[in-house]
Formats: structure tokens, C-alpha cells, sequence
């Protein structure tokens, strides 16, 4: 087994350092690292590959809502130069144009929201339809045969809806657990997939994108705010156990701490994915800055090796989201007698 | 696109189709599965219960059996006690009677024997006293022929008499 991924890693460094090659020889420094920071941003299009001078890219549609001209669609090929396909104020389409760090902008600088289809929005999903296909034919083996032993999709999704039930949920959230864990299967699967899905070459890093963990993070921040008891808010408020003088710096403190829980979500998947992404593009470019084989063959090991820690990763951050998640929320649910403690 | 500024489209198609993956997986997935899931615990603890409870029963049972096989055991004892007890007092009794029995032959024997003799004596007395009859007649006839010749006679017949 070892021996053949070796095998295979080797045979697949030389074939992308023989196609590559050409493309990046000849860039300056820059352009030999850039594409590092353009896989790990999302895009108005979504490119797979470059041979010499063809781009193979899906074009995407871009969403625009502004007060004054309402709702509009355009395609973000509209916004490219049809030789190069690159982006750039000078290719302006019906007022808007998408700059060469591919940020939509409007002419007249008049406001605007973007709701555009990205790359990672596509990303999205494709991640919720498998997940989805998956779940539902998981659910299909129940309806069909009763409480049965698992089969098929439903003995790859059973074990960890026992798992995040049993292990997550029960554990932090306590007796009141069972309104969450629809919730929380949810969330740990999405992460899971966007995460494992993300490290496919050519896919988009979606459980990387601030955008993706800030909604999930707001999501639970949300959940767990509304679910507060009285004790919750009574801990943040007015705090037992301190004196009132002290409350003029606790309750500030308590406060802040109801956003830095969500905030230190987001941040935490966010990082640790893109981190990741970003390390293993790292490898990849080594090969085109030293240009050379032996470099080429290494780095793709080390690219093989981080892979595999990768997927540890994935499912680490998918649990450990989950897990906080379902801390936050036992936190603001837990009846407790709290006269001592604190 | 920035790294570290959300985009709002993301932001927006991620919470709508977060959402409505929410609605769907929580409707048809989770929800029948979480049932299911729980149905199926619910149905092997009442089962390992049950599996529990039989246990307990077939315990219960085989207790149950050991001390009825020991009741039996120690009923049989006495019965056979009793029934050995019976068996030796009737040996005994036999015995007692048998005894009793030959001791009344013997005594019935020893009565009839007695009376036997008493009359076998009965006779010989009898006997001797018509011999002696006899005797006397004849002693008397002598008597009167010889004198002499009488008392040889007498001698004669009493030394038969003593001879006899």
C-alpha cells in the first residue's frame, strides 16, 4: 500500500512538473506563488487548469442588487477579456466590472450587494446535495425496513449521528439535549464534508471562507442566545457571587464573551482550513520556484503527507466546531444551583 | 475577493441553503432517523430485559425444581423408613406369633401327651388290678388244693411280677 502511493506520488510530481512547467518558468516570482492565494479566496469564476494558454474555467453568474436598478444578472465571462480571460476595470460590463483581485466593482461607485453564484457558493452546493443524497437515502433504509441494522448509506451516516448524539450532544448539552441534535448532525456533517470535499485538487475552499464559518458561527451564536434560560443571562448580567462594584467590569466582560465564543468558531475552522490549503499549495510551489525535478519529487511527498494529515484535520475541526457548538448551547441551557461555585 | 472580509453573497446563499439543508435533512433525515435509532435501543434494552428477566425465571425454576427434587428425595426417605419400620414389625410380629404358636402346639402337645399317659396309666391300673384279680383268683383256687404248692405259686408270681 505504502509503497504504491509512493509510487504513485512520484509518477504524479513529474507529470505536473512536465505540464507546469512551461506555464510558470517563465512568470516572475510573483506568479509562481499567486495561485496559492487565488485557490484559497473564493472567485467570480471557477478555474481548473491552464495548458500554455488555454484556461479551463467555468464561468459563474454574477448576482447584483442595487437601490436604484433592482435585481440583475450577468455571467462573469461578461467581465473578462476574451483573448486572456482576466479581469479588469478596463472590461466594464453594463456599469460593473470585476478588478484584477477579482472584486466586483460599479463604475459610478454608487452602493450596491453582491449575492453573485462563486465559485465557493457552488461549492456549497455540491457539498449540501452530496450530503443531502446521502442523508436522505440514509433516512430511505429506515423507512423502508423499520429499526433495522444499518446498511449501506445509513451505516456510513448511522455511527456518527450516534456519535454526535451520544458523544456531542449528551455529554455537553445535558438532559435537554435532543432539541439540538438535529442541529448539530447537521452542522458536524456539513463541516465534514466541505472540509474533506475542499481537499479535492480543483475544489473550492469553502469551510475556509470567513463568509461560511461567520454564518455558521452567527448560526449557533443564535441557537444559543435564544435557548438562554434565566440562569444564562443571570450569569451574565449580574453575576452571583460578586460584588456590585466588580459587576462594572464583569458584566462588560460577560458581554463580550457572548461574541468571542461565535468569533473564536469562526476564526478557528477558518484558519485551520485555509492554513492547511495554503501549506500544501506552499509544497506545490516550491517546485515551480526552484524548478527542479528532485524538489518536484519531494515536495509532492511532503504534499501526500500533509493530505493525510489534512484529513485528520477535517474531521478535528468538524468535531471540534460541533463540540464548542454544543458546549455554548449546554452552557445556556444548564439548570444549575450555582450558590457556590464561580 | 478579500481573505479576511465575508462576501455578502456568500454570506447569503450560505444561509439560505444552510437553512433550507437545515429544514430538509431535520424533515426527512434526522428526524425518522433519530426515531428509528431510538426505536431500535428502546427495542433491544426491552429485549435484554426480557432476555434478563428470563434468565431470572429459568433460576427461579431450577431453584424451584432442586428443592421439589429434595422434598421428594427426603419424602422418599421416609417413606422407605417407614415402610423398612413396617416390614421389620411385621417380621417381628411373625416371629412373636410363629413363637406363640409353637409354644401353644407344644403345651396342646404336652396337655394331650399328659393325658395320654394319665390314661395309659389309667389302664395299667386298671391292668394290674384285674391281674391282680386274676392273680388273687387263681391264688385263692391253689389255696385250696396245697398249701405248699399256694405258696410256690405266690413266690412264682411275684417274681414273674417283679420280672415284668
Amino acid at each position: 500500500m505504502t509503497r504504491k502511493l509512493l509510487a504513485l506520488s512520484i509518477l504524479l510530481s513529474a507529470f505536473l512538473l512536465g505540464f507546469s512547467n512551461p506555464t510558470f518558468a517563465a512568470g516572475s516570482e510573483e506568479d509562481k506563488t499567486s495561485f496559492i492565494m487565488h485557490h484559497v479566496k473564493d472567485s467570480h469564476e471557477w478555474h481548473f487548469a491552464t495548458f500554455g494558454h488555454t484556461h479551463v474555467t467555468l464561468p459563474l453568474p454574477v448576482i447584483v442588487y442595487s437601490g436604484d436598478r433592482g435585481l440583475e444578472v450577468f455571467m462573469s465571462s461578461n467581465f473578462q477579456n476574451h483573448e486572456t480571460h482576466e479581469f479588469g476595470k478596463e472590461y466594464a460590463h453594463e456599469g460593473y466590472y470585476i478588478d484584477e483581485h477579482d472584486h466586483l466593482g460599479r463604475v459610478d461607485e454608487a452602493s450596491f450587494v453582491e449575492l453573485s453564484i462563486t465559485k465557493n457558493v457552488v461549492m456549497m452546493f455540491i457539498v449540501m446535495f452530496i450530503l443531502a443524497w446521502i442523508a436522505l437515502s440514509a433516512a430511505g433504509h429506515y423507512k423502508k425496513n423499520g429499526a433495522v441494522a444499518p446498511k449501506g448509506a445509513a451505516a456510513l451516516i448511522e455511527p456518527i449521528v450516534i456519535f454526535v448524539r451520544d458523544e456531542i450532544a449528551k455529554n455537553s448539552i445535558g438532559p435537554k439535549y435532543k432539541k439540538f441534535v438535529p442541529y448539530l448532525i447537521t452542522l458536524f456533517l456539513f463541516i465534514w464534508f466541505g472540509n474533506l470535499l475542499g481537499l479535492l485538487p480543483g475544489a473550492a475552499n469553502l469551510t475556509g471562507n470567513i463568509a461560511v464559518t461567520c454564518t455558521l458561527a452567527v448560526l449557533t451564536f443564535i441557537i444559543t442566545n435564544v435557548n438562554g434560560n434565566k440562569d444564562y443571562w443571570k450569569h451574565v448580567f449580574a453575576t452571583p457571587g460578586v460584588p456590585i462594584p466588580m459587576l462594572l467590569i464583569i458584566v462588560p466582560v460577560e458581554i463580550i464573551g457572548l461574541f468571542t465564543k461565535p468569533f473564536a468558531l469562526m476564526v478557528r475552522l477558518f484558519v485551520a482550513i485555509t492554513a492547511g490549503h495554503i501549506v500544501i499549495l506552499g509544497f506545490i510551489a516550491l517546485a515551480f520556484i526552484f524548478e527542479s525535478y528532485t524538489i518536484g519529487v519531494v515536495s509532492t511527498l511532503m504534499v501526500t503527507f500533509i493530505n493525510i494529515i489534512e484529513l485528520l484535520v477535517a474531521t478535528i475541526q468538524a468535531y471540534v466546531f460541533t463540540l464548542f457548538t454544543a458546549m455554548y448551547i449546554g452552557g445556556a441551557v444548564a439548570e444549575h444551583a450555582h450558590d457556590d461555585h464561580h | 475577493m478579500d481573505l479576511i472580509t465575508p462576501g455578502s453573497g456568500l454570506i447569503f446563499w450560505q444561509l439560505l441553503g444552510f437553512l433550507g439543508l437545515l429544514f430538509i435533512l431535520i424533515k426527512f433525515a434526522w428526524k425518522p432517523m433519530l426515531a428509528a435509532l431510538e426505536e431500535r435501543e428502546s427495542s433491544i434494552e426491552n429485549a435484554l430485559k426480557a432476555a434478563e428477566t428470563a434468565r431470572n425465571e429459568m433460576a427461579n425454576l431450577k431453584a424451584e425444581n432442586e428443592k421439589l427434587l429434595a422434598e421428594a428425595r427426603l419424602e422418599r426417605d421416609v417413606i422407605l423408613k417407614k415402610a423398612q419400620d413396617a416390614s421389620n414389625k411385621m417380621i417381628e410380629d411373625a416371629k412373636a406369633e410363629a413363637s406363640k404358636q409353637g409354644a401353644q402346639m407344644i403345651e396342646n402337645a404336652k396337655a394331650v401327651i399328659e393325658t395320654e399317659k394319665k390314661a395309659a396309666l389309667a389302664e395299667v391300673k386298671t391292668q394290674v388290678a384285674v391281674l391282680t384279680l386274676e392273680v388273687t383268683e387263681k391264688l385263692l383256687r391253689k389255696n385250696l388244693s396245697d398249701e405248699k404248692a399256694q405258696k410256690e405259686l405266690v413266690d412264682e408270681f411275684i417274681k414273674d411280677l417283679k420280672l415284668n
